[in-house]
């Protein structure tokens, strides 16, 4: 694998138009409106093909023209046949979206003995080719892609650094924003410009595909990712350059490793930035399905381990501390009572961490509690047996119900709240059965 | 049906030239609205005085959420009249704040609880500038009031329903608007909440804003609004509540569901279809 200067201009082309993509998709993502990038994308095709038939010229400030005011066009057409139209905002995007982007097909059919332009440049991009195109700025010779989306790029920032706490608003709820003088049609369509503008910029670029892809995914991931809207969309861009960068990297590194020629640049960059999301998917520290994963499973250990401590806290309730339980047919009343009745497995694994971590030992086949684990059975048989008295006394629950209540809450009360039921009951000294509630 | 109730009121806080204009905070007249030409909202007609508390309540679909709607010019009206202190709405969205339902927003939407409170000072603030430490303090300020300074910085999504709505209503209190429209700020809050919406009702009541609040539990009516318009479609009755809230009106607005005027609706809905 060999780095030119050529491969940096095609990530920069790519990092760019990725990092303008993210931030008027977070907003898209953020509406529930994400497939209105896909319309727009695909629907300004008409709007491109006129302003090259018109001006017969790739390069013209017209193109960009000619997109956005489709882009404006497709978002009213939208909204009236939804409106209208008796369908919802998914057939109605299809329906118009389909119609133009035919429609630009057809003309640019029609203009392509007249100016150079073919559908698959439009559709597929070919940001391989990007550093072959140059234009003059300011005395420099920089590809013209790179140009074009450095400009989207920077019309994406001034508006949503200029109009911040504008867009959090309409954002969030347009009705209300409207009322508080933040007109939310003005700030929709102004969203469908940038991203008209944005698309049409990446297009050449990056192709359609990926520019849906970087619309969407980022924000997605950064959906996962944050809580606050600021790191919602750095984290969005952050995920767009590090989808070019590493696309990039993957097309010309990972074949040759295997003996084949380069991929395409654009294709492995999508791929990444999906293999970017489903990371996230699996290990964000909130959302992430591990995360919630591993949440399900310490609930299930931390309320199997307290079912084991309180059953040793009834068996051995009275006895003196060390020895062994006062009847066998007062433990398996207790043990008919447990959950572990039925899985006794569960039990042997709740033992088992019981004694790793202390609360449990076990001598010649024999478990018994240890100090400590003594003290958190009887925090566990407290809170079980305040449960039954505030269920008895404040809810007038049957007798023979109050342990199924009890059980269940036992596991999802602290500290604080075992506090305040004892409070809220006065301090009672016995269950509703008249045992004893441990201090 | 117009029920005119404006005398005999004392005139709202005074220093804002526009509010003292007008004794009357709302008044409605011929207001249509319909959903794929199906009338929701018929021939409403409202003189609402300034300073009630006036609850909005009515069967389910009844329009009373449209109603707040179509005053705040967020669906658009077939026909009708809205003025706030004698002037059209539109020249008087400054003095109106809004409290939505609490079910449509996207709570997951990331912004913390200071940040979402904060969004009721845009206007203050005016476009394009950020918002500064003294506002921040505002916002704080109403957080602390509903009993929510504690949770100022976190995500909306972990706050309870109760919770949701508290932070709703300190949005509205620092807009300091001189009329509110609340849609269901009491659905499906817990008892502390509760108190907490009562406690801002009774502080608006003394400051002598106007608060329109749509309401479904007809045992507090009595106890939460000196005001009251029943409603169906179109307004049954307007007025005290100790005028109004009869059992006559409450026969006609919520009994009977199958009256003359919805089977002419009826009979208008099949024909234009």
């Amino acid at each position: 694998m060999i780095w030119t200067p050529l491969d940096t201009w095609i990530v920069a082309a790519a990092a760019v138009a990725g990092a303008a993509c993210a931030l008027s998709g977070s907003f898209l993502v953020l509406r529930k409106m994400s497939m209105m990038g896909d319309a727009i994308s695909h629907a300004v095709l008409p709007g491109i093909a006129v302003a090259f038939i018109l001006t017969a010229s790739r390069a013209s400030g017209a193109l960009f023209i000619g997109a956005a005011l489709v882009g404006i066009l497709t978002a009213v057409l939208v909204q009236i046949i939804r409106q209208y139209g008796r369908v919802d905002h998914g057939a109605s995007m299809g329906v118009v979206f389909t119609v133009l982007f035919a429609i630009g097909l057809l003309l640019i059919e029609r203009a392509a003995g007249q100016v150079d332009i073919h559908p698959e440049h439009v559709l597929f991009g070919s940001v391989e080719l990007v550093p072959l195109y140059t234009i003059r700025v300011l005395g420099a010779d920089l590809p013209r892609g790179v140009v074009v989306v450095t400009i989207a790029l920077v019309a994406n920032l001034v508006v949503f650094a200029a109009l911040f706490k504008e867009f959090r608003l309409a954002t969030f709820d347009p009705e209300l924003a409207t009322t508080l003088g933040v007109n939310a049609k003005f700030m929709h369509y102004l969203l469908m410009t940038l991203v008209a503008i944005t698309t049409v910029a990446s297009f050449e670029v990056v192709g359609s595909i990926l520019v849906v892809a970087m619309l969407v995914v980022p924000g997605a991931t950064a959906h996962l990712l944050t809580r606050r809207l600021l790191p919602f969309l750095t984290v969005a861009v952050v995920v767009a350059i590090s989808a070019a960068v590493l696309g990039h990297l993957a097309a010309i590194g990972v074949p040759p490793l295997f003996g084949f020629e380069d991929t395409s640049t654009a294709g492995s960059m999508a791929v990444v930035l999906g293999g970017l999301f489903f990371v996230a998917f699996l290990f964000a520290p909130e959302h992430g399905v591990v995360a919630k994963a591993s949440a399900r499973i310490g609930l299930r250990v931390s309320i199997l381990t307290q079912d084991v401590l309180g059953l040793l806290a009834r068996v051995t309730e009275g006895a003196a501390p060390t020895s062994t339980p006062r009847t066998t047919t007062d433990t398996l009343r207790e043990y008919r009572r447990s959950p572990f009745r039925r899985h006794r497995s569960g039990l042997r694994l709740g033992l088992t961490l019981l004694r790793l971590r202390g609360l449990v030992r076990q001598r010649d086949g024999r478990y018994a509690l240890t100090g400590a684990g003594r003290d958190a059975a009887s925090r566990i048989l407290r809170t079980h047996r305040l449960w039954e008295r505030f269920f008895f006394d404040e809810a007038g629950v049957d007798l023979s119900e109050l342990h199924h209540a009890a059980d269940y809450l036992e596991h999802y009360t602290d500290a604080d709240l075992q506090g305040a039921l004892s409070e809220e009951l006065s301090r009672p000294v016995t269950d509703p059965r008249g045992r004893r509630i441990p201090e | 049906m117009s029920v005119d109730t404006s005398a005999a009121r004392p005139s709202p806080a005074a220093g804002d030239a526009s509010v003292s204009r007008s004794d009357t905070a709302l008044r409605v007249a011929d207001l249509t609205v319909a959903y794929q030409r199906k009338p929701v909202l018929w021939d409403v007609d409202l003189a609402v005085p300034a300073g009630v508390v006036a609850g909005i309540v009515g069967p389910n679909g009844a329009g009373k959420s449209t109603l707040i709607k179509a005053v705040l010019d967020l669906v658009p009206h077939a026909s009708g009249l809205v003025e706030v202190f004698g002037k059209p709405y539109r020249k008087q969205r400054s003095l109106v704040g809004y409290v939505p339902q609490r079910e449509s927003v996207d709570w997951d939407y990331p912004i913390s609880a200071l940040e979402l409170v904060e969004m009721g000072l845009y206007r203050k603030i005016g476009w394009l500038k950020p918002v500064t430490r003294a506002y921040r303090t505002q916002a704080l300020a109403a957080l602390e009031e509903v009993g929510m300074a504690d949770f100022a910085n976190r995500q909306i999504s972990r706050l309870s329903g109760g919770q949701q709505q508290r932070i709703f209503l300190a949005r509205a209190l620092v807009q300091d608007a001189a009329v509110y429209f609340m849609d269901e700020p009491f659905a499906g809050v817990d008892a502390a909440t509760e108190k907490a919406i009562m406690g801002i009702l009774q502080r608006l009541r003394e400051q002598q804003k106007t608060v329109f609040v749509v309401h479904h539990d007809l045992e507090t009516v009595r106890e939460y609004f000196d005001y009251l318009i029943m409603m169906n479609m179109r307004v049954v009755a307007a007025g005290r509540v100790a005028d109004v809230f009869t059992p006559e009106n409450l026969r006609r607005t919520y009994g009977g569901r199958l009256t003359l005027l919805d089977r002419a609706v009826d009979a208008i809905g099949g024909i234009r279809q």
